[in-house]
This record gives C-alpha cells, sequence and structure tokens, in this order.
C-alpha cells in the first residue's frame, strides 16, 4: 500500500476515534450528572420535603413545601400568560407575515430574546415591577418567567404553521370561511401536536430559571400563597441553600435539585417522544 | 385582490361570484324577490367576515408588537437605571479596575475580563468536541442509534443551568481540585498559579463549556444535514475517506452555518449565570491564574444585585448589565445573520 493511501486511512480512523470519544464524553458527562443528581438528591425526596417549608438557618429538618407550590404558582401562571400571547404572535408571523418588513424584524427580535441573558430579563422586570412598586412580588417573577417563555412559543407556533401546506388554507377559503376561522380551526388545529409541544418546550425551560427570579420574586421563608409579595421558588431556594453551611439545607438543595432536573426531563421527554413526529425546535 | 398565497377574499369579489352563481336564467319574477333577499344576506355576511378578519389581524398583530415593545422596554429601562453611573464614570466605567461598593468606585473591567475569559474557554473546549459529536450523529452512526442519541444530546441541553452549577460545585469542583489542578500547576506555567481551590475562572469555563456543548453540537447537526447527499455520495464515489468528505466537503459547504452555531454558543455562555455563579468564586480582583476566582457579568448581578446600596451601586450594576446586553445583542445579530446567509445558500430558505 502507498503511504499515501496509508496516511489518509489513518486520518480518517482517527477522526473517527476522536469523534467517538467526543460522543462517549458528552454522554457520560450528561450520565454522571443525572447520576450524582439523584442518587444525593432522591434520598432527601421524604414526605417531610413535599409538606414542610424552609427551616430556619440552624434548625433541624424542613422541607421545600413552599418552594415547591411558589414555584407551580409562577411557572403556571406565567405559562398561562405566555400560550395565547405567543401562539397568536405566531399565527400573525406564520399568516400575515410573509412579506412585511415588521413580521421579519419582529423574527429578528424574537431571536434575540430567545437566548438573551434571562438575568438582563431579570433586570428589566425590576425595573418594571419591583422599583416602581418598591417590593419584591410573585407577579413580577411571573411577568419575567412569561418574558423568556414568549419566544420560546413564537418561534415553535410559527415554524408549525409554516408547514401547513398552502392547499389546506386554500381549500377552507374556497368553502367560503373567513380568514381567522381558517387560522384558528383550520391551520392551527392541523398543527396542535406541535403547538402543545413547543408550550411544553417552554415549560420546561421556565422551570429551571433561576436568574430572572432573584430579584423579582426574591424568596420567602415562609408558605405564602400571596403572590404581591415575595415568594419562595425552588431555583433560588436552591442557590441559597446549596452554598451555605447548613447540613440540612444542603441535603434539601441536593432534593430539590433532583425534583427540578426530573420535572425538566420528564417534561422534555414527553414533548420529544409524545410528539416526535411533529417537533421542530 | 391579489395573487398572493393568502389573498383575502374580500366583500366584493365574493359578491360578484354569488351574483354569478345564484343568478338564475330561469327564474320568474316572483323568485327575484327571494334572491334578492339572498344576495343581500350574503353580502351581509361576508362583510361581517371582512371586519372580523380586520380585527383578527389587529389583535395578532399587537401581540406580535408586544415582543418588539419588551426589547425596546428592556433597553430603556437598562438605559435609564444605568444613567446615574454612566454619568459619573462616563466611559471610564468601561476601562476602571475597581470594583469597590463601600467607596463608591465602580469599574467593568473584571466583571467583563471575567465574562469574556470564561466564555473565550468554553467554546475553545466545546467547539472540538461539539465539532466530533455533530460529525459522529451525522456520518457514522449507526442509524437505530442516531435518534436516541440525538434526543440524548437534545435532552442535555434542556437540563437547567443551576442544575449544572450545583453539581458543579459539589461534586465537579473536588474532583477537579484533587486530580487536575495540580497536573495543571506542575506545568509551572503562570496560567495555572496559585492554590488549587477546585473553584475560579477555570472550572467556571469547563461548566460552562459542558453547559454549551449540546446546544453547539445540535446546531452544528443541523447545518451538516443540509448538505446535499448527492455531494456527498459523488465525493464517496472517488474514494474519500469519512474524513476526507467532512474536511473537503461538508465543512466548507456549511462554513457559515457552523461559525453561526459557535457564535450562538457564544452568545449563551456569554449570558450564562447559574452555572458560572456557583463555581466562579465570587471576588472582585483580576489575577492573570486561571486557578483565581474571579466575577463574570452576571454572576456579579447575581450575587450583589438584591443588596446593593441604592444609588451608585444599583445604576452600576444596571451598567453592567445594559454592557452585557450589548455584548450579547451584537453576538446573536452577527450569528443570526450568518446562519441566515449559510442557509439561503444551501437554498433551504
Amino acid at each position: 500500500m502507498s503511504s499515501i493511501y496509508l496516511r489518509r486511512k489513518i486520518a480518517d480512523k482517527l477522526a473517527l476515534v476522536l469523534s467517538l470519544m467526543a460522543v462517549v464524553f458528552g454522554v457520560s458527562a450528561l450520565l454522571w450528572i443525572l447520576w450524582t443528581l439523584f442518587s444525593n438528591g432522591l434520598a432527601a425526596l421524604t414526605l417531610d420535603f413535599f409538606t414542610q417549608s424552609t427551616p430556619a438557618p440552624g434548625t433541624e429538618g424542613g422541607g421545600l413545601a413552599n418552594a415547591i407550590v411558589g414555584s407551580i404558582l409562577m411557572v403556571g401562571l406565567a405559562t398561562l400568560i405566555s400560550t395565547p400571547v405567543g401562539i397568536l404572535a405566531g399565527i400573525y408571523l406564520a399568516e400575515y407575515g410573509d412579506r412585511s418588513k415588521f413580521a421579519s424584524m419582529t423574527r429578528f427580535v424574537l431571536d434575540v430574546m430567545l437566548s438573551a441573558p434571562s438575568i438582563v430579563v431579570g433586570l428589566f422586570v425590576y425595573a418594571l415591577a419591583v422599583a416602581t412598586l418598591r417590593h419584591f412580588s410573585g407577579w413580577a417573577g411571573t411577568l419575567a418567567l412569561a418574558l423568556i417563555a414568549v419566544p420560546v412559543i413564537v418561534r415553535t407556533t410559527e415554524n408549525m404553521l409554516r408547514l401547513v401546506p398552502g392547499s389546506l388554507r386554500e381549500a377552507a377559503f374556497a368553502l367560503g370561511a373567513p380568514r381567522w376561522k381558517v387560522a384558528i380551526v383550520v391551520t392551527l388545529r392541523a398543527v396542535r401536536g406541535g403547538v402543545v409541544t413547543g408550550v411544553l418546550l417552554a415549560l420546561a425551560r421556565i422551570t429551571g430559571e433561576t436568574a430572572p427570579l432573584l430579584f423579582t420574586a426574591l424568596n420567602n421563608q415562609f408558605f405564602s400563597l400571596n403572590m404581591s409579595g415575595p415568594m419562595a421558588n425552588l431555583p433560588v431556594v436552591i442557590y441559597n441553600f446549596a452554598m451555605s453551611p447548613y447540613e440540612n439545607w444542603q441535603s434539601l438543595a441536593w432534593g430539590g435539585a433532583a425534583l427540578i432536573a426530573l420535572v425538566v426531563l420528564a417534561i422534555n421527554i414527553a414533548a420529544r417522544v409524545a410528539f416526535s413526529d411533529k417537533v421542530q425546535a | 385582490m391579489g395573487f398572493g398565497r393568502f389573498a383575502e377574499p374580500t366583500a366584493t369579489d365574493t359578491m360578484t361570484l354569488t351574483a354569478n352563481t345564484t343568478a338564475n336564467p330561469n327564474s320568474n319574477p316572483n323568485s327575484a324577490g327571494k334572491d334578492a333577499i339572498a344576495l343581500a344576506e350574503q353580502a351581509r355576511r361576508v362583510a361581517a367576515f371582512g371586519m372580523q378578519d380586520r380585527l383578527f389581524k389587529a389583535v395578532t398583530f399587537s401581540f406580535a408588537a408586544l415582543v418588539m415593545l419588551a426589547l425596546a422596554g428592556i433597553l430603556a429601562s437598562l438605559l435609564i437605571k444605568a444613567w446615574p453611573s454612566l454619568e459619573a464614570f462616563g466611559l471610564g466605567f468601561l476601562v476602571g479596575t475597581r470594583w469597590a461598593p463601600n467607596e463608591d468606585v465602580f469599574g467593568a473591567v473584571i466583571a467583563i475580563y471575567g465574562t469574556l475569559v470564561t466564555s473565550g474557554i468554553a467554546l475553545a473546549i466545546a467547539v472540538p468536541l461539539s465539532f466530533g459529536i455533530a460529525v459522529f450523529l451525522t456520518e457514522t452512526c449507526p442509524t437505530w442509534l442516531r435518534q436516541p442519541l440525538g434526543t440524548a444530546i437534545e435532552l442535555l441541553a434542556g437540563v437547567p443551568s443551576i442544575i449544572f452549577g450545583f453539581w458543579g460545585l459539589f461534586v465537579f469542583a473536588p474532583i477537579f481540585q484533587e486530580y487536575v489542578q495540580p497536573l495543571l500547576a506542575a506545568t509551572k506555567l503562570p496560567l495555572f498559579s496559585g492554590p488549587p481551590l477546585g473553584i475560579g475562572i477555570l472550572t467556571a469555563s469547563v461548566i460552562l463549556a459542558l453547559m454549551i456543548i449540546p446546544f453547539i453540537a445540535s446546531v452544528m447537526r443541523d447545518v451538516f444535514q443540509t448538505v446535499p447527499p448527492v455531494l456527498k455520495e459523488s465525493a464517496y464515489g472517488l474514494g474519500c475517506t469519512t474524513w476526507e468528505v467532512v474536511r473537503n466537503i461538508v465543512l466548507p459547504y456549511t462554513r457559515v452555518g457552523v461559525v453561526g452555531g459557535v457564535m450562538l454558543g457564544l452568545g449563551r455562555a456569554l449570558g450564562e449565570t447559574m452555572a458560572v455563579t456557583f463555581v466562579i468564586g465570587n471576588a472582585n480582583r483580576l489575577s492573570a491564574s486561571l486557578f483565581a476566582p474571579g466575577n463574570s457579568i452576571a454572576s456579579t448581578l447575581a450575587n450583589e444585585f438584591a443588596e446593593a446600596a441604592p444609588g451608585l451601586h444599583v445604576s452600576s450594576l444596571f451598567a453592567l448589565g445594559l454592557v452585557l446586553f450589548l455584548i450579547t445583542f451584537v453576538v446573536l445579530a452577527a450569528a443570526k445573520w450568518m446562519i441566515q446567509s449559510g442557509e439561503r445558500a444551501a437554498g433551504s430558505k
């Protein structure tokens, strides 16, 4: 065999081995993270964990009930607010946004906001809703999360709607339907699986977001359902407890992190597997 | 009336249509009145459709405009709140090397240095690894493994950053401190001098790299898949090895898209807060060593904002936020432009 041929073969094999090593590295990193998270955190998911509020510094026991409830409230409300906004904006971009300059500008802005640092969104909501009202609130946290979720939903909805063949729309028009009916009853319904996927992905994203909540909802040591005051939430509690010197706080932080990872992974898997033929992230 | 994909059926068009189709040449004068009523009814309904459609367009337009308003609001609020600090320090804010809240002296260099260095090193680690993963996924992966592996990489992309930071602090940092840092310190380079603390700029960079690898890998994979199979097959037909196809066909074809994907990852790394805050050490000083603790813009904001003294401190923090937003905006805009021109070249848009 000529030496050139040998060299080419070696280069090829080397490249493939390196790429395989990269994949093994990536997958094993994921497995390592999940393994340590669940082996340390699942032990902390006791009944107390779900029923008791965060303990005061130095006291024993306690749970993360107030943080879990606060997170559910804020994430749920944020999804409730952002879904109609996102879907309607997505409908506008897909149905009316073919040749409009405004639509292409909006798409650009959306992509920027999709990848913008979430802490900057937190700053904005702080300036808007906290500094003006002079207190932290669950509403501010909800607003910050909604601002992060909307670009995800808009982008998924628009991509899904663009997949609908023009002939479907034209058939509906030919039957005499008004445009809004075509958009909602025909086109949107055709891709409702994909749109639900988009909403689920946005939900998964904001469940784990910490930075925007750091100075909008702050944190609350006690159980509170009052959205106009500081609200306990899982990510900020984990952040505070992890950096603390208390043993029970740290184990609670492990449990909280494991819970968040479980929920986010479950939502992601559900979104991708259940709607696997309709996903276009 | 236009011939676009979504030609709106205007009231006049449909009226003419119905008039032509319902006009019955055999109708006697008695049913002409009924035809007129039916026509009028139809015209009224269609006119109502027109109004409903206009309302629908206005509603959806306003929601889309809300997004633009949000961005404008972000910029405006950052500028307004940062103004006192910008007024006090001017452009010297960007080159000031001291960050001392108790003396009201604020300079952004420490934070900007931390942000740029951690993102830069993270990118240097992540890009080759993501490239390897993308190449494997598109070229050598057996078909049955392709979908689950791709899903696994995307799941990794979805793990919240606080998990990475948390894991980094409790699991990775001790291991890093005990096994890796002494090895690096043995090279006696000033870059790796100082006590091996486990946390610091280098640890933060590695954790950040782990965070952005799945992101860049999936963008690269999507871009690699836009290469027409005909091109690759003709190269294989000429006897190229897999690596030669990747290097000489796939990469040049997707060069712009790949760079765009890398810059997207960079944009993500620049703004990453929680993964970095846990392990960067939160020290407001500059150091030549990568082992030293430092601060990034996002971690400064995360650590100091909630308790910042109103006045110059809060305003300087807002100024930092403004700097971060502008940096990521520029990087993201460039990335998007690159990816779009790459897709245009591929003919997929």
